[in-house]
């Protein structure tokens, strides 16, 4: 059993007792502990189910690379998912929950698929599912769902309680990683005067050292960690940050960190995560080693595990996960296990060695000790079920017939160690193949580069492939120093610390124990743990045809679960290129992609959520209608009223009360969000006529003209009123949402093609308020509030004039989107509210009623007008649209010109505008089609239309849509069926014109 | 993330700063050009492992449009210049000359 010792354990504190809960179950753990580590202490070695088979689990490893511990942790609001235990800081009262089982961790169901999986290989899913094809979505898909996924997503009605922030830091040297080569990296680095960040993703410094042993400048490694980061703490130039992971490089220096503040003390006030968003000239990444697993059936069995995690166990925490430990190994690390086991007093049975000839003097050490040492060996498979029981010891080089059941209840593997390669890998550097050592490790020939074409990133320590205590803390000096000369600095030509650690014989790589194992064996030696991938799938794959590393992995899954195959990538290419019978670094690697670790989604939003996610942009009227029942609808990044809704009374309902009250007497629409853009200049009138597809150049001083816009490739982009200013002065009206986009289309042309032209444009949108008074009585509330001469003589449709109304300066246009008598007032913005209470209050003999966006919408329908993004989606051309009086002629060229004479363009089936009338007085769906005969050939209903704007009319009291119909304008009286959203109801429609209501223009002409 | 100089206001820019335009130095064609020089204007464009010229737009800041050489393997940036011109200035050129000797770009070299 899995237990903690009387004595021991480095990190924990045993006079603070901590209380946790698993499953329900209570424990009882130490500040310092980790919640895996806490269980082990506890005798839980069964820590979660896997992701096909539902095979027990137990811990593998001691940090960030553990496939298999991951629990679910907090409850309602606060729950979140996949979380390894083995970097979850253990605090009073943690609730952690295991995954992935049914009904419980214990006993699963699901655990079944084991004995299926014989029948379920690699791709089992892509080659049992695709037939029949109908199957997929009603049966198989949900069923899969249902099985599938780690832990379960929070409640999507919830909202996380926590805060996050974003940290900017902009930094000489970021050094990644507080082990001995980093503290050593941002120590020189730091003495050179660089400004320098170190991050450590644990909350301890000095890495794996303090486990391991030897010595630094004659003193125990813990010393010397202790006093480099007083050191460095006490350095003005230098910030150091524990808890803080780097998650990616990005280009130019870019990088991001993700601190968690209050993981392990929730207690605590403040953000929760914080995301640091660094730049940095040089960046070094002194990210370490993770072991590797050895491949040996039976290598998942609760109970097996990285020699180094073990030991970690023992030293750090002071808990052994078993009694007996059986140490296999193809290197000579893994002895050290072996011997801090020995030196806690517990049974070490054997010492497995793989290699032929065994170790060096790690391997004397053990046997001065008295462990048996075994070379040559191998273990041909693990026997237990939730627990190991015993191994099978077998000659590696042979194919596993066993020479001696040896019982234990560990085994603690080494297959060697690969350097954390990650960050070198995210922004483009490469790697190479160490023969001798048998990993990849950076090439610093072929370094990421940035802007000035020199390398950003240097790696330093063991993740450099300079493996052992001295070496690494050698390599840490000259690359800090080395980045910080990169920065701009002059490093001091001091001496690195000496350290002495014991020498260590070279490895044999083991891709596969033993050597010759059988099919039988190879299916059940595991490669990727959370995602169930074997050696025989590996083999699978390759024998069916996927070469590539990149389609061996998604076909088999191999790394891509949340541990991004942290333990399993280089024994699967191993695997994979024996397969093929090509060299490892002939097969190359998947790609390194961010984070490195998974970071949560709060920390990535930072303090963008709620009302802060987006800034709201009001009109000077905005509060006003806020306090009248303004149902609001978010336009661009404005809110507008959609309508005012009383008190009793529903949407639908105030709307047609706004379009009665407008269309029988008065309505005002607050206009403020209208685009308005000043265009002037001596070539402001030559620029205008390449911007709209009308002649702008010719309308007079006072004068209004509706104009388009298409963009260069003919398609329609916006659309409003253009009022001639002045001489060498045009103010044009654009969409809500179309302001700031069509000010930057003017711009970019003014700009990059036709920068000799004297045009200067100014968005002036927010300078005014724009009201519109509308309605057969509008004239009489602009008279009795007097100022100026608005009648039909003096200021005639579709012109505009400047003056006073009520004493406020107004520049008041004769203008309509209602098909209403109707006047849009621009004022400044800061009378806009004042001259709209004037309005309101004037206007109450009349019934002056606001009213807002859907009135506005059925309203210009009534009158056929367009709306961009109703009748336009990005691929219709004003031809489309019956609006070919809006086409100069007369110009030579405006944008989209070219464009509208291809030949698809000028295509005569395509779809045009017309009005559409239910034959029963119903509702058309908005984006219903149009049924044609027959079928295409992916056997779906022809069309020959569709609806692009469709409303109830209280005008007409009835259903009223437009839409493109093939030859829809010469088919003028016809009745076509259109298909509702079930995909079969037919509604029937006549096509008609699209002017609904006073086609003559009477009303808004008096 | 890129960082490129804008050469208007002067100031290095973060890449959340600048809007994207596309490929540079690319000549309208209007009404009466053929069908391929439209086509070619509208829709072709280069994509180069290497260098390439690329319009960028200091969108959240000045406003104002500019040109960037650069190359989109090692994502060396070789200067940044005014968009008020049909072709990259002699300075680049220069540059490119020393550093991507034999360099070539649609007809430029």
């Amino acid at each position: 059993m899995s237990t903690r010792l009387a004595t021991g354990g480095r990190l924990i504190d045993r006079s603070k007792a901590q209380a946790f809960t698993f499953n329900g179950k209570r424990f009882k753990g130490y500040a310092g502990d980790t919640l895996a580590s806490a269980l082990l202490g506890e005798d839980q070695m069964l820590m979660g189910r896997s992701f096909k088979y539902h095979r027990p689990r137990g811990v593998v490893a001691s940090g960030a690379e553990e496939p298999n511990a991951l629990v679910n942790l907090g409850k309602g609001t606060a729950h979140e998912p996949n979380a390894r235990a083995t970097t979850t800081e253990l605090f009073d009262g943690l609730a952690a929950t295991s995954q992935n089982h049914w009904p419980s961790l214990e006993f699963d169901v699901g655990a079944v698929n084991t004995h299926l999986s014989r029948f379920l290989p690699a791709g089992f899913y892509y080659k049992m599912f695709i037939h029949p094809r109908p199957l997929w979505k009603h049966v198989y898909e949900p069923f899969i769902r249902q099985s599938a996924g780690l832990g379960r997503a929070p409640d999507p009605e919830t909202r996380d309680p926590d805060t996050y922030e974003h940290f900017y830091a902009f930094v000489d040297v970021l050094v990644i990683g507080g082990g001995v080569a980093g503290l050593q990296a941002a120590k020189a680095a730091g003495d050179a005067g660089a400004k320098v960040l170190l991050i450590e993703q644990n909350a301890h410094w000095g890495g794996r050292a303090p486990v391991d042993g030897g010595s630094i400048d004659g003193q125990a490694p813990e010393a010397w960690i202790d006093e480099t980061l007083s050191a460095l703490q006490a350095m003005p130039n230098v910030t150091v940050r524990s808890r803080t992971m780097g998650a990616g490089v990005y280009d130019h220096g870019y990088v991001l960190g993700y601190e968690r503040l209050t993981d392990h003390a929730p207690q605590m006030d403040g953000p929760r995560h914080r995301l640091w968003r660094i730049r940095a000239a040089q960046i070094v990444t002194a990210t370490g080693a993770i072991e590797r697993p050895l491949s040996f059936a039976g290598n998942d069995i609760p109970g097996v595990m990285l020699a180094s995690a073990v030991r970690d166990y023992v030293v750090n925490y002071g808990v052994v996960p078993g009694d007996r430990t059986v140490v296999v190994t193809n290197n000579d690390d893994a002895y050290r296990t072996a011997l801090a086991l020995k030196a806690a007093g517990l049974a070490v049975p054997a010492i497995i060695d793989a290699r032929p000839n065994g170790g060096g003097a790690l391997m004397q050490a053990a046997r001065d000790q008295g462990i048996r040492v075994e070379v040559g060996r191998g273990i041909a498979k693990v026997k237990g079920g939730k627990r190991v029981s015993s191994v099978y010891m077998c000659d590696q080089a042979g194919s596993g017939a066993m020479l001696e059941e040896i019982p234990c209840d560990v085994v603690a593997m080494s297959g060697g160690w690969s350097p954390v390669v990650h960050l070198w890998s995210h922004c483009g550097g490469k790697l190479t193949w160490d023969d001798e050592q048998a990993f990849f490790r950076p090439d610093a020939d072929r370094a990421p580069t940035g802007a000035d074409g020199a390398a950003f990133v240097s790696v330093a320590g063991s993740a450099n492939g300079h493996m052992g205590l001295a070496q690494g803390i050698l390599d840490g000096d000259a690359v800090g120093k080395a980045a910080a000369k990169m920065a701009g600095f002059k490093p001091k030509r001091t001496k690195a610390p000496e350290a002495v650690s014991e020498d260590e014989a070279a490895l044999v790589p083991v891709w596969l124990m033993p050597q010759g194992a059988s099919r039988d064996l190879r299916a059940k030696a595991w490669l990727d743990y959370q995602n169930d991938v074997k050696v025989s799938d590996v083999q699978l794959a390759a024998r069916e045809g996927f070469e590539s590393v990149e389609h061996t992995k998604r076909y088999t899954t191999l790394g891509m679960a949340t541990d991004q195959g942290k333990l399993s990538n280089i024994n699967g290419l191993a695997t994979l290129s024996n397969a093929l019978n090509e060299a490892i670094p002939q097969v190359g690697t998947t790609t390194f992609r961010p984070p490195y670790t998974p970071i949560s989604m709060g920390a990535i939003g930072g303090e963008a959520r709620g009302d802060v996610f987006q800034p709201i942009r009001r009109t000077p009227i905005h509060e006003w209608h806020e306090t009248n029942g303004a149902h609001w609808e978010p336009v661009g990044h404005w809110r507008r009223p959609y309508c005012f809704q009383r008190a009793g009374e529903s949407v639908h309902d105030a709307v047609n009360r706004e379009i009665k009250a407008t269309r029988d007497s008065l309505g005002l629409l607050d206009a403020s969000t209208l685009g308005k853009i000043i265009v002037k200049g001596p070539d402001a009138g030559r620029f205008l006529d390449m911007m709209y597809t009308n002649m702008m150049s010719t309308l007079p001083i006072g004068k209004c003209r509706y104009g388009l816009m298409c963009t260069e490739n003919g398609f329609l982009t916006d659309d409003g009123v253009v009022a001639r200013l002045d001489e060498d002065t045009w103010l044009c009206h654009t969409t809500t949402g179309g302001a700031d986009r069509i000010h930057g289309h003017m711009e970019e042309w003014l700009q990059t093609e036709w920068w000799d032209w004297k045009v200067w444009t100014v968005n002036a949108t927010e300078q005014y308020a724009q009201i519109a008074v509308v309605g057969p009585n509008a004239r009489k509330l602009l008279e009795k509030l007097g100022g100026m001469d608005v009648s039909k003589e003096t200021l005639p449709f579709m012109q505009w004039a400047d003056g006073t109304l009520g004493g406020i300066q107004a520049r008041v246009f004769r203008i309509s989107f209602s098909g209403e008598l109707s006047y849009e007032i621009a004022v400044p913005a800061n009378q806009g509210r004042a001259f709209w209470d004037m309005l309101m209050e004037q206007g109450a003999e009349w019934n002056a009623t606001p009213y807002g966006t859907e009135a506005l919408h059925v309203m210009r329908a009534e009158k056929g007008f367009i709306m961009i993004g109703d009748e336009t989606d990005g691929t219709i051309i004003p031809q489309d649209l019956g609006l070919h009086w809006a086409l100069s002629k007369k110009k030579e060229d405006y944008l989209g010109k070219r464009a509208q004479q291809r030949s698809h363009m000028t295509d005569p089936n395509r779809w045009q505008l017309v009005g559409l009338e239910t034959l029963d007085g119903s509702v058309l769906p908005d984006g219903a089609y149009a049924a044609a005969d027959g079928t295409n050939d992916n056997g779906q209903r022809n069309t020959q239309g569709r609806v692009t704007s469709s409303y109830y009319s209280p005008t007409l009291d009835k259903g009223i849509a437009m839409g493109l119909v093939l030859n829809g304008p010469d088919r003028m009286g016809e009745v076509i069926s259109f298909i509702k959203e079930d995909g079969e109801t037919e509604m029937k429609a006549t096509i008609v014109s699209p002017v609904f209501y006073d086609p003559e223009g009477e009303k808004q002409n008096v | 993330m890129l960082i490129l100089h804008c050469p208007y206001c002067g100031i290095d820019a973060e890449e959340t700063e600048l809007h994207a335009g596309g490929e540079a130095h690319l000549t309208r064609f209007g009404p009466g050009s053929s069908d391929d020089d439209f086509e070619g204007y509208l829709f072709m464009r280069e994509n180069p492992r290497g260098v390439h010229f690329e319009r960028w737009r200091h969108a959240n800041g000045c406003g104002k449009w500019f040109h960037a050489a650069r190359c989109t393997n090692t994502l060396e940036v070789f200067g940044t210049y005014s968009a008020q011109t049909t072709e990259p200035p002699e300075e680049i050129r220069k540059i490119l000359a020393k550093k991507r000797p034999g360099w070539t770009w649609r007809d430029l070299k």
